[in-house]
């Protein structure tokens, strides 16, 4: 299997304080690594760097086997096969939505529109937003635009996909069909980098799972072990702080 | 016999003296607007600069132009000026000069407005699509400070308008000094003076009504 991401020894800091301390990690393709931690560990900073929307202090990214840290000339031919997810909806607020999907794949890619057009609407058509194409983003709901946005990345075909926390901003009830369609994705074979705070969710998609703090991997592994045998003490504080039960001390508890 | 004052607009040229005088208040104002598009444009990019002198020197002028009465403002141009550098400016020249001064603090602002109004998020995400540096002016950032910027813009350019009337003070012959010519060849007819006056208003308001509906046309499209 091909290595889609690497990510060596990363170090990154804001006007003097460390945010990222040397993060290392590799993602294979087609899989999913599910990133968690708590609030200012430098989950967002990590997706970023990837991404090129923040530069690296040091050590080196790779996507596939190019260097992709470090550059300053090109980042865009780099971030048409890295999409990105935000947490909060950005939509292009003048655009309805099917212009808000053409952009990309036909300005940046120069592909035909008609298309990615007939594309756009399969597309949407799968994540349930059918006849959705001529609705400017204010009128949608929160969990509509970033299906919306997910859609918007998935027509760039890229390789790998960021998703930073892209239901934190959601109400409950949409979460779930927002949650969904990543699933549905990660089934289909998709790269993904996935910070999120749902641990559910976490555990469902992720097939290895960071989880950082203060800016470190403090542990990684598979999501059964992180999520049922987690091996440090951290980490077991952070999933209590969910009430995150693993299946396995709830029914130790039973027993009892 | 007493004829109402209202046939004194129809008398000889009365009223195409009448549209002469705002024709000059039009053309102070559209040259105002043009020249304060252009200058505004630099002095919005100028207050966004990493400048600190640049900056503070914008916004005293904007301050200036807040606080200091527009009629003021003519006379230190018409009538200073002149006496102190010993310059021959005619009243349109310097009405244009100072108006200018004040569209060009004003329309600067609402740029700078307009442009630190677009999120941050905005850029991320078209570069987040691989969307170059120029690209993203093009179909993210500019389109939507145009929208931002139009309708205030538009809401300015009616007051500049309306604030050509004060040119009469320092003797640009545009609408309101015709009318009160007239008036004057007219005094035995009193109420002359209502209808003149009315029908100026009547003219102003023609102009800038349309332009304000559209201006909250817009505001409304965009919101
Ligand atoms: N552009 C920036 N300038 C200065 N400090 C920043 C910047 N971006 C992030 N930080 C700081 O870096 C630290 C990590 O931020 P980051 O957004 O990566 O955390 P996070 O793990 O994503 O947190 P959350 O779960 O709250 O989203 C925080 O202390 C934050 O204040
Ligand atoms: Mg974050």
């Amino acid at each position: 299997m091909q290595t889609m991401l690497k990510v060596e020894n990363v170090v990154k800091s804001f006007d003097g304080t460390g945010v990222l301390k040397g993060v290392s990690f590799t993602l294979d393709e087609g899989k999913v690594i599910v990133i968690v931690g708590p609030s200012g560990c430098g989950k967002s900073t990590l997706l970023r760097c990837i991404n090129g929307l923040e530069q690296v202090d040091s050590g080196k990214i790779y996507l596939k086997d190019e260097l992709i840290s470090g550059r300053t000339r090109d980042m865009h031919l780099v971030r048409q096969k890295v999409g990105m997810v935000f947490q909060s909806y950005d939509l292009f607020p003048h655009m309805n939505v099917m212009q808000n999907l053409l952009l990309g794949p036909t300005k940046a890619l120069r592909k035909n529109g008609e298309e990615v057009r007939r594309e756009a609407l399969a597309m949407l058509r799968r994540v349930g937003l059918e006849g959705k194409e001529n609705a400017l983003p204010r009128t949608l709901s929160g969990g509509q635009k970033q299906r919306v946005a997910l859609v918007r990345a998935m027509l760039m075909h890229p390789e790998l996909l960021l998703l930073d926390e892209i239901t934190a901003a959601l109400d409950p009830e949409m979460v779930s069909e927002v949650l969904n369609v990543v699933i549905d994705l990660a089934r289909d074979g998709m790269t993904m980098a996935i910070v999120t705070h749902e641990m559910r969710f976490a555990e469902a998609v992720a097939d290895q799972v960071l989880f950082l703090e203060d800016g470190m991997a403090a542990e990684s592994g598979p999501p059964e072990q992180f999520f049922h045998h987690p091996q440090t003490e951290r980490a077991r504080r952070f999933l209590r702080s969910f009430s995150y039960e693993s299946k396995n001390s709830r029914k130790e508890k039973q027993d009892e | 016999m007493q004829v109402s004052g209202i046939s004194v607009l129809f008398k000889g040229i009365n009223f195409q003296r009448l549209l002469g005088g705002l024709w000059v208040t039009m053309r102070i104002a559209l040259i105002t607007i043009g020249l304060s598009v252009v200058f505004g444009l630099l002095f919005g990019l100028l207050m966004l600069s990493k400048n600190k002198v640049a900056r503070a020197f914008c916004r005293l002028w904007l301050e200036i132009v807040r606080f200091m009465p527009q009629l003021v403002l003519l006379y230190v141009v018409y009538f200073g000026f002149a006496r102190l550098f010993g310059w021959d400016l005619s009243g349109e020249s310097s009405a244009v000069i100072v108006f200018t001064f004040w569209g060009t603090a004003e329309l600067g602002d609402l740029i700078r407005g307009a442009l630190t109004s677009i999120p941050a998020h905005q850029r991320e995400s078209a570069a987040a699509l691989g969307l170059t540096s120029r690209q993203i002016y093009r179909y993210i950032l500019i389109p939507q400070t145009v929208r931002r910027l139009l309708p205030q813009a538009i809401n300015l350019s009616t007051r500049i308008i309306k604030t050509t009337a004060l040119v009469k003070m320092i003797n640009v012959t545009e609408v309101l000094k015709v009318g009160q010519q007239i008036i004057g060849q007219f005094y035995r007819q009193p109420d002359a003076a209502f209808w003149v006056y009315f029908t100026i208003f009547l003219l102003y308001f023609l102009i800038c009504w349309p332009i304000s509906l559209l201006a909250g046309k817009l505001e409304k499209r965009w919101a």
